[in-house]
């Protein structure tokens, strides 16, 4: 039998009740909507955190005080004088570089605009380990971190975005906590849809943070170090002798354990994937549900369906139709149906994750959704997996009536 | 009708038996029917409501299995055939009408028409063949509406076009006028008659109006699930 015309009666049978149709696939069209959007915005935030870990620069790693893993009553902060201890060449051969880091996330205020963004305070050396170009002007010195001077390296997005300008800034004078700062340096962009994007990123002598912005700190507190091993090849000793002059620093005897907790980006990049493994999980299973549900609705319609068209089936078999035949026809409209919620669905999440895109730019933190053709392939197939799986039981009842009893229905 | 014994009967019923059950109560429909119809014949079946006039079409078109008896259509043993073979006798050998035209209600007549031969094992010409169909009953001019902008008798005019498109043995037609005035009335009976007389269709027509009856070559009375003489009737 030629299947067009089943194709056709299917379509004309849903067009028919345009209506009933329609809520009958919102189950579907918002099951696949909310999962392709979902999708759309994880592979894109995905995209985003790689993109950021890359940026943290490489042959780095990372201390911060405490450690989740032991149980510690009361971990010390870190101080300056761990990096001077860290920076000590002679007990530390395979670290090139440390650098302290302060951070806050404060306002900037230029004439009447404003901008909130992160502050990074640290030594003139983060330069290197950040890997962080120059575009215009140059970064902050050791004569202006020892002078605690008001300067500040900008990143260009924050630069634009504040003056509107992309060149000529040097020289801007912006206000932070309401103390007057001079910018010196704008950095190179370096793209990518980061949350917290280098290119908003400012930067400034970690002096002039504790004495400005971040008073509350104290002159010898910081909130992390960056250490930069001499090469790849150092990373597991540079990890070693960093966490022995850190226990030293600390004075911790050797049944005490680490009170700080070292991380390169590889860890970053675990985390990372392990995140999106959950979240992969739980939307396969806000997927599966909401497939269900409207599989269920689904069922429901082709009953009432099959009901309905009681005699239409009897007149058919008494044509000729057999039970294969009236099978197909049902099985294939409830397949279109739900194909077409999938259709629909795959548009609206679409137009979803293009809707948080666009709001992400809008709040300064760029977001690509990313719609794969797996994802939409995945979609189509599985809605119309559905209509055949849940349309099954109605289009066995229709195949199986008997043709006097469904000529008979009234 | 001496001239017939020497031809292979299209109907050959013997001895048929069929019961409904409601719960455990046997209704017995037909009690034991004999019937024997010849290639070419038009044939009326009559008889009160309830008699067994629509049970026994029913099985003359294969459309429900006896519960005892012999039934043989074109010489085919059918009251031993399963779901699947019945299809293919009722798609090749048989065509309906009914009292209420049973048409598609948003297909055209000419899609309408065209149904039989979507199940057919030879759905060549398709639309030919059933614009054919259609030129036959006078509808030539209709092909493209739907049943509900046609009235009652071309309606049922369609119904006959799909019944004959597939060319099947036999024309079985229950209570065809049974929704008309008599004058459209009339006009099927016309054409049933004409298509018999033309293609030599072997039409059998269930009815309750004499004159309707009387218009054919031979009366079939029914009475209680059991063929009976017509003077023992009246
Ligand atoms: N599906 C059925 N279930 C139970 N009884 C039935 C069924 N169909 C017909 N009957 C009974 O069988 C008898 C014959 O019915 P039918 O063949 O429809 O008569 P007619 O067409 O002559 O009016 C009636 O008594 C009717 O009630
Ligand atoms: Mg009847």
């Amino acid at each position: 039998m030629n299947f067009l015309p089943v194709l056709k009666e299917a379509l004309n049978s849903i067009a028919a009740n345009r209506m009933r149709s329609f809520l009958t696939i919102l189950g579907i069209i918002i099951g696949v909507g909310a999962v392709i959007a979902l999708l759309a915005i994880g592979q894109g935030a995905q995209a985003s955190i790689a993109g950021e870990i890359e940026s943290i620069g490489t042959n780095v790693l990372y201390v911060m005080p405490g450690n989740l893993m032991e149980d510690i009553t009361n971990p010390q902060k870190l101080t300056l004088s761990d990096v001077s201890n860290l920076s000590n060449r002679a007990r530390a051969p395979h670290i090139a570089r440390v650098a302290p880091v302060i951070f806050s996330s404060t306002t900037i205020t230029y004439g009447s605009d404003t901008l909130s963004t992160n502050v990074t305070g640290s030594t003139p050396d983060i330069q290197q380990i950040l890997n962080l170009e120059i575009q215009e002007g140059s970064f902050f010195t050791e004569s202006q971190q020892s002078s605690r001077a008001s300067v500040i390296v900008i990143g260009p997005r924050a630069a634009e975005r504040l003056t509107g300008k992309s060149s000529g800034i040097v020289g801007t004078v912006l206000r932070i906590n309401g103390h007057p700062f001079r910018v010196i340096g704008v950095t190179k962009p370096k793209g990518g849809n980061q949350f917290s994007s280098p290119d908003f990123m400012i930067y400034m002598p970690i002096s002039s943070m504790q004495m400005r912005v971040k008073s509350s700190a104290g002159s010898e507190e910081v909130d992390y170090i960056i250490v930069q091993a001499q090469d790849s090849q150092s990373m597991s000793l540079a990890i070693q002798e960093t966490r022995e002059i850190m226990r030293s620093s600390h004075r911790l005897t050797p049944r005490q354990p680490d009170d700080f907790t070292i991380t390169n980006q590889e860890d970053f990049l675990s985390i990372a994937n392990s995140i999106t493994q959950v979240l992969t999980i739980l939307l396969s299973g806000i997927g599966g549900i909401s497939l269900l549900v409207g599989g269920i609705g689904i069922m429901n319609m082709m009953l009432v369906t099959v009901t309905e068209r009681t005699r239409e089936i009897g007149l058919r078999k008494a044509l000729g139709a057999r039970k294969s035949d009236i099978l197909l026809q049902f099985l294939t409209e409830s397949a279109l149906l739900s194909l077409i919620g999938g259709v629909i669905g795959i548009a609206f999440g679409w137009g979803l994750s293009s809707l948080v895109g666009l709001i992400a730019a809008n709040s300064g933190a760029p977001l690509a959704p990313v719609i794969g053709a797996n994802s939409i392939l995945l979609a189509t197939l599985f809605s119309a997996a559905v209509g055949v799986f849940f349309g099954w039981y109605p289009a066995q009842r229709a195949a199986n009536l008997q043709p006097v009893e469904a000529l008979r229905y009234e | 009708m001496e001239k017939h014994n020497t031809e292979q009967p299209v109907i050959y019923i013997r001895d048929l038996y069929k019961s409904y059950y409601i719960g455990e109560i046997e209704v017995p429909a037909l009690r034991g029917v004999d019937l024997e119809v010849y290639p070419g014949e038009i044939v009326a079946i009559m008889g009160p409501s309830g008699s067994g006039k629509s049970t026994l079409m029913n099985m003359v078109g294969c459309l429900d299995s006896p519960t005892a008896g012999e039934y043989r259509l074109e010489g085919q043993l059918v009251s031993e055939l399963v779901d699947d073979e019945l299809a293919l006798v009722r798609n090749e050998k048989i065509g309906f009408v009914f009292q209420k035209y049973n048409l598609l209600p948003r297909a055209t007549a000419l899609e309408n028409v065209e149904l039989p031969l979507r199940y057919s094992r030879d759905p060549s010409r398709m639309r030919e063949r059933s614009s054919n169909a259609l030129e036959r009953v006078g509808l030539a001019d209709r092909m493209l509406h739907k049943p509900n902008e046609l009235s009652g008798g071309q309606q049922q005019r369609v119904a006959i076009a799909r019944a004959i498109v597939n060319e099947p043995a036999i024309i079985l037609a229950d209570e065809p006028t049974g929704n008309l005035d008599s004058k459209s009335g009339q006009e099927i009976m016309d054409l049933l008659i004409e298509l018999n007389k033309r293609i030599g269709t072997t039409v059998v027509i269930v009815t309750h109006d004499s004159n309707i009856a009387s218009q054919t070559q031979r009366i079939v009375h029914l009475w209680d699930g059991l063929i009976v003489d017509h003077l023992e009737e009246a």
